[in-house]
Formats: structure tokens, C-alpha cells, sequence
């Protein structure tokens, strides 16, 4: 058996559907963010293995690139979270309805 | 075949790991099966010899971003079971029902054949061979490609990074200003 692309490509189409799943299930936003990381993962392996296919560097800057989307992402989102929990005490998402119109 | 037992594990590792995320009650708990899927990412990536990426991947996404989550995990004393947590069951039904759906869809994209036959398959008609990638040099080469080709985008993240930076500080200080207003009245 011969390690292709497509097994590559199935893994990450497989943790792309959890993460999903998991940010449409859970409602802690600190639980939802580490599912966006697991979906921004996903997406990392898809590109390493276009990269190592199409023999083209591109696809492993493009992780750099993901990489530091993620972090900029993170630092964001965990002060929201903090802020979030200064207001309301528990961190549910379903309560923050304000912005409805 | 070493390649394919070392995919298969930790392949199950990633699948395990997000998995863990996703199915645990306790948000440590949650931060820790995302390390073991973020470290079984990097040894995917070492077997597709990308060995400065694994590398990044282990200290920036297994070091500083998961121990920002426990950091803000710690700081907010949410380390404990919750109750308010139980999503209603239409709602996991839902998700589990848009990630299969999801999965599907990228299979179909996959092994179903598009209108120009197998050449419209999975994009990979893409010009091989353009860049050869020299697995024992890939930092020199990663290096090149980021401040030739992708140059703009590079100063771009580098924008993107004093945004957020800035962003985080003035969010953090506004809402304390805002807090100790009516302390102030007060006094």
C-alpha cells in the first residue's frame, strides 16, 4: 500500500467535518476556538500535501501565512472571551444576543 | 510501508485528539487533546518532509497558542465541569449532521469525476515539478519564496499582527475604563 495524496487529503477533510461539527455543537467560545485551530489544521495538512504533490514551495508558505492568521486570530478572540466573562459570568455563546435585530 | 504505519497512527492521533476537543466536558481536558492533535500534525508534516514546519508547528501552535488557552482557561476559572455547557439534542444533531454532510462533500470533490473526465479531478493538473523542493534545504527555499514571491503578503501579516496586538490592549483597557466610570461618579 503506497502513501498517496488522497490519504492526506481524507484526514484533512475528516478533521476539517469535526471541527465543524464541534464549533456548531459546543457553546463555550473558548471551546469553539480550539475547534477554528483544529479546522485551520485541516487546512494546513490539504495545503503540505499539495505542496509534497505539485513539488511547489508555495503550499508550505501558505502554512507560514495560516500560522500567523492563527496566532492574530487567537490573541483576539481570547481577549473577547475575558471580556465576555467580565460581563457575564458564565461564558454560554446563546446568551450573547444584544447585536439582534 | 514505515510511511503508512506512521500516517496511520497519527492519523488516529488527529482524529482522536479533535475528537477529545470536541466531546470533553472539561475545557483542560479540551486544551489537551488539541496539543496531541496538534503534535500529531507535525509529525504528518515531517513525513511529507516539511521539517521547518513541523518544527513551527510544534513551539508556535503546541507551545504559545495552546498555552494562551490555558492561560485564559487558568485566569478565568472555568477549569471545572459545567453545567451550563449541555447543548439541546436538535442542536447536536444538527452539527453532527452538517459535518457528515461536509465530509461527503469533499469525498464527492475527491473520487467523483468532474465533466472533463479524471483530468478535472482533485486540481492536481497543476504544473508538477515547477519549484523541485529540496527536502534537506526547505528553510532556504521557504525563505526565497517568502520574500520574493509572497513579499507583500509577509508585510501584510506583519500589519496583522500590530493590529491585533493594538486591538487586544485597547479592548482590555476601554472595558476597565468603562467599569470604573460610575465608581468615579460615585466618588
Amino acid at each position: 500500500m503506497e502513501l498517496t495524496e488522497t490519504w492526506f487529503l481524507l484526514l484533512s477533510a475528516a478533521l476539517f467535518s469535526i471541527g465543524l461539527a464541534g464549533i456548531l455543537i459546543r457553546k463555550n467560545p473558548l471551546i469553539m476556538f480550539m475547534c477554528a485551530e483544529l479546522m485551520l489544521n485541516a487546512v494546513n495538512i490539504a495545503f503540505i500535501a499539495f505542496s509534497e504533490r505539485l513539488q511547489d514551495i508555495a503550499g508550505q508558505s501558505a502554512i507560514l501565512f495560516i500560522l500567523v492568521v492563527a496566532a492574530a486570530e487567537v490573541v483576539i478572540g481570547l481577549s473577547l472571551v475575558v471580556l465576555l466573562q467580565r460581563r457575564n459570568r458564565d461564558l454560554v455563546v446563546d446568551d450573547l444576543s444584544e447585536l439582534r435585530g | 510501508m514505515i510511511d503508512v504505519v506512521v500516517f496511520g497512527v497519527s492519523a488516529i492521533i488527529v482524529l482522536g485528539g479533535a475528537l477529545g476537543v470536541v466531546l470533553s466536558k472539561n475545557p483542560v481536558r479540551a486544551a489537551l487533546s488539541l496539543v496531541a492533535s496538534f503534535l500529531a500534525v507535525a509529525v504528518l508534516f515531517v513525513i511529507q518532509q516539511a521539517h521547518f514546519l513541523a518544527l513551527v508547528q510544534v513551539v508556535v501552535y503546541g507551545g504559545a497558542i495552546v498555552v494562551l488557552f490555558l492561560f485564559v482557561i487558568m485566569l478565568l476559572g472555568v477549569d471545572k465541569v459545567e453545567d451550563l455547557d449541555l447543548p439541546e439534542r436538535s442542536q447536536v444533531v444538527a452539527g453532527i449532521v452538517s459535518g457528515l454532510a461536509f465530509f461527503g462533500l469533499i469525498c464527492a470533490g475527491l473520487f467523483v469525476s468532474g465533466p472533463g473526465g479524471d483530468e478535472g479531478n482533485v486540481a492536481l493538473t497543476g504544473q508538477i515539478g515547477r519549484n523541485p523542493i529540496d527536502s534537506t534545504d526547505d528553510i532556504n527555499q521557504l525563505a526565497a519564496d517568502i520574500f520574493t514571491r509572497n513579499l507583500v503578503p509577509f508585510m501584510a501579516t506583519a500589519l496583522l499582527l500590530t493590529i491585533a496586538t493594538i486591538g487586544a490592549v485597547v479592548m482590555v483597557k476601554n472595558s476597565e475604563a468603562d467599569s470604573s466610570l460610575p465608581e468615579a461618579e460615585v466618588n
